[in-house]
């Protein structure tokens, strides 16, 4: 491989964190699914400065983020992207896993609903058999209820790196620009 | 369903355009904005669709060994993209490798050359379609780059502007059902005060909520799930609506008004948003909300909180009940995944009670309305019809508590409380007393 450019190397950082993101090894069947569905090998184009979006993931609906990485990144601009890096791993564990519990879930329960009626998961015309709303309503009670726990736990972080990453985002901008008008005023100066 | 009942602040008053849940929740901007849209995406389909084209051309090349490696192109391709060329070329010829052999000894009884350019062809279909599906893929992948065009649509998305008019409307019917005379400056302060408080709490709620908007079909194209605006300027925008309407309220209309509306945006953003995921209370929290606004426009017009302007937020909390307890039924699942405490999956059966119970006491409410003179008797008569058909509709859900009967309610509630606002209207109870009118005749 040719030896490549500081410019190109910095790019190739950029899907640093992508790549960061597959290796997590996270808990669980589902954890692990939620990151194999994750390795998309799309790579923003080199000439981009900005941060890239992707579709929502399979199994958590989350975007996926690419985080830019300037070639003059301050320690606090560092800081900033690697705890919104961090965060969106967490925030994929999460709802990946949520995700896929509750429809594992759904599938036992209609599976245990079906057997005590004595109905088979496919009906005659080969379609797969479900229950309507109000028979569910029992599965969702409890889903709801044996979650509620993980569900503080998750709101409450959740918002404390929602309002980090806000204030941080705020102490960039406010450094960005002050860098901006300290060279403005040099220029003028000189 | 209605992206308002879930998410949004119940200090509505609903549009068969805004809540019917046939239609998508699709926020219809002008047609400029929509034509801007259509050209980045254009924009966009363009540059991903020739990098498709130049990855088809490499694989054809490939498909025979012997011939020669295609030409660089002359278009300056970045480093690293050709890096990447290189080896999806790699992949190319391994894949081909290991077909070819399998089947030389069937090609030499049928033509072989035509056996393996089909086999190759297979193979590179394969690939193309596999490339195909990446590419598909790749063109969903957006810059996170705020297009100052889009700003209009990504902010009136992001303040929930549809529920937004409808909040500032039901102000404005507290204003006008306040017993003074009418003043279009202060109608206007107050209107456009409520509508800038309105849009605040719109945005700080769509920002506390990205992951769980993310994972709902109401919500999930919300311009923060989206990543087309930050964090950082959803909250910019929230504080630049909040403080100069909360001011305009304060010293434009009346400190109690701006109190008031100060008061409605925290209830909404810091009580209401954060308990639907704690506590089924959320409900009442929510319909207290949603009862402030024409308490607002009531006390804009008067400068004082009385029974009348209670008697119209009373009005507007009980109707919130059946609106969304009906709304919430069919929306069970989402909730239960994604961890919302609602009454339709915790309690259902007082989910219902509580519907029939609020559709009975807006008959009730109906008939206070001329004994606290907001308005004449003929009000409670007029409104009966509507008031004892969503009553029956309310206990039909009770009874029945399948989707049928909770639609035809949350249907019935749309249309519902805009005719029940405008009888009120007109069976306002004339500022003149009859002495007052005779004395002006004589």
């Amino acid at each position: 491989m040719a030896a490549v450019a500081p410019r190109t190397a910095a790019r190739l950082r950029g899907i640093g964190p992508r790549r960061h993101f597959s290796q997590r090894a996270g808990g669980g069947a589902g954890l692990r699914v939620a990151e194999e569905s994750r390795a998309s090998s799309f790579c923003p184009p080199a000439r981009s400065c900005n941060d890239w979006i992707g579709p929502p993931d399979r199994h958590s609906n989350l975007r996926p983020i690419i985080f830019h990485i300037p070639k003059n990144e301050s320690p606090l601009e560092q800081r900033l992207r690697e705890f919104r890096q961090e965060t969106q791993v967490w925030n994929q564990q999460f709802w990946a896993s949520q995700n896929v519990s509750f429809r594992k879930g759904k599938e036992e329960f209609i599976y245990s609903r079906l057997k005590m009626k004595g109905l088979e998961m496919k009906d005659e015309t080969g379609q797969k058999a479900t229950l309507n709303a109000e028979e569910m309503a029992d599965f969702y009670k409890d889903f709801l209820s044996k979650n509620f726990k993980k569900h503080m736990c998750y709101n409450r972080e959740w918002y404390k790196r929602n309002f980090t990453i806000t204030f941080l985002m705020g102490q960039v901008a406010f450094a960005r620009a002050w860098r901006k008008l300290a060279w403005k005023k040099t220029k003028v100066e000189n | 369903m209605s992206a308002a009942r879930r998410c949004g602040p119940r200090w509505a008053l609903p549009g068969l355009f805004v809540w019917h849940p046939h239609k998508q929740a699709v926020w219809q901007m002008p047609c400029k904005l929509v034509h801007c849209c259509g050209v980045v995406n254009k924009r966009w389909i363009t540059f991903q669709h020739l990098k498709f084209l130049k990855r088809l051309n490499v694989t054809r090349y490939n498909k025979n060994l012997s011939q020669q490696a295609k030409p660089k192109p002359d278009s300056v391709a970045p480093p690293f993209l050709e890096k990447k060329h290189l080896d999806q070329e790699k992949t190319v010829i391994c894949e081909i490798r290991s077909v070819s052999p399998l089947h030389t000894p069937l090609s030499e009884t049928s033509n072989g050359n035509e056996f393996k350019a089909v086999n190759s062809t297979a193979v590179v279909d394969d690939l193309a379609t596999a490339v195909g599906a990446e590419s598909k893929e790749e063109k969903q992948w957006k810059e996170m780059k705020l297009q100052l065009d889009d700003l209009p649509g990504i902010l009136a998305r992001l303040s929930k502007i549809k529920l937004t008019a409808l909040v500032v409307s039901t102000a404005s019917a507290g204003f006008a059902m306040a017993p003074v005379p009418f003043d279009l400056t202060c109608f206007l302060l107050t209107s456009v005060g409520t509508g800038l408080a309105s849009c605040a709490a719109n945005a700080i709620n769509q920002f506390f909520e990205v992951p769980f908007d993310s994972n709902m079909n109401r919500t999930k194209n919300r311009p923060l799930v989206r990543g087309q605006i930050s964090p950082l300027l959803a909250v910019s925008f929230a504080t630049s609506c909040a403080v100069p309407g909360i001011t305009l309220l304060t010293l434009g209309v009346n400190p109690l008004t701006g109190a008031l509306g100060a008061f409605n945006i925290f209830l909404y953003t810091c009580c209401y948003t954060p308990m639907k995921r704690m506590s089924i209370a959320n409900t009442w929290v929510g319909a207290v909300v949603g009862a402030i606004p024409p308490v607002m426009g009531w006390t804009a017009a008067t400068c004082s909180l009385d029974a009348g302007a209670l008697l119209l937020g009373g009005i507007l909390y009980s109707w919130q009940f059946p609106h969304f307890n009906a709304l919430s039924w069919g929306l069970r699942e989402d909730y239960s995944r994604g961890g919302y405490c609602m009454m339709s999956v915790t309690h259902p059966t007082m989910c219902r009670r509580v519907a029939l119970r609020h559709c009975l006491a807006l008959i009730g409410l109906s008939t206070m309305a001329p004994v606290l003179n907001v308005t004449t008797w003929h009000f409670p008569l007029i409104s009966l019809p509507i008031n004892l058909y969503i009553s029956y509709l309310g206990f039909r859900f009770y009874r029945d508590a399948d989707r049928s009967s909770s639609r035809k309610l949350f249907f019935c509630s749309l249309w519902h409380l805009p005719l029940l606002l405008f009888l009120m209207l007109m069976c306002k109870k004339s500022l003149l007393e009859k002495g007052d009118k005779i004395e002006l005749l004589s």
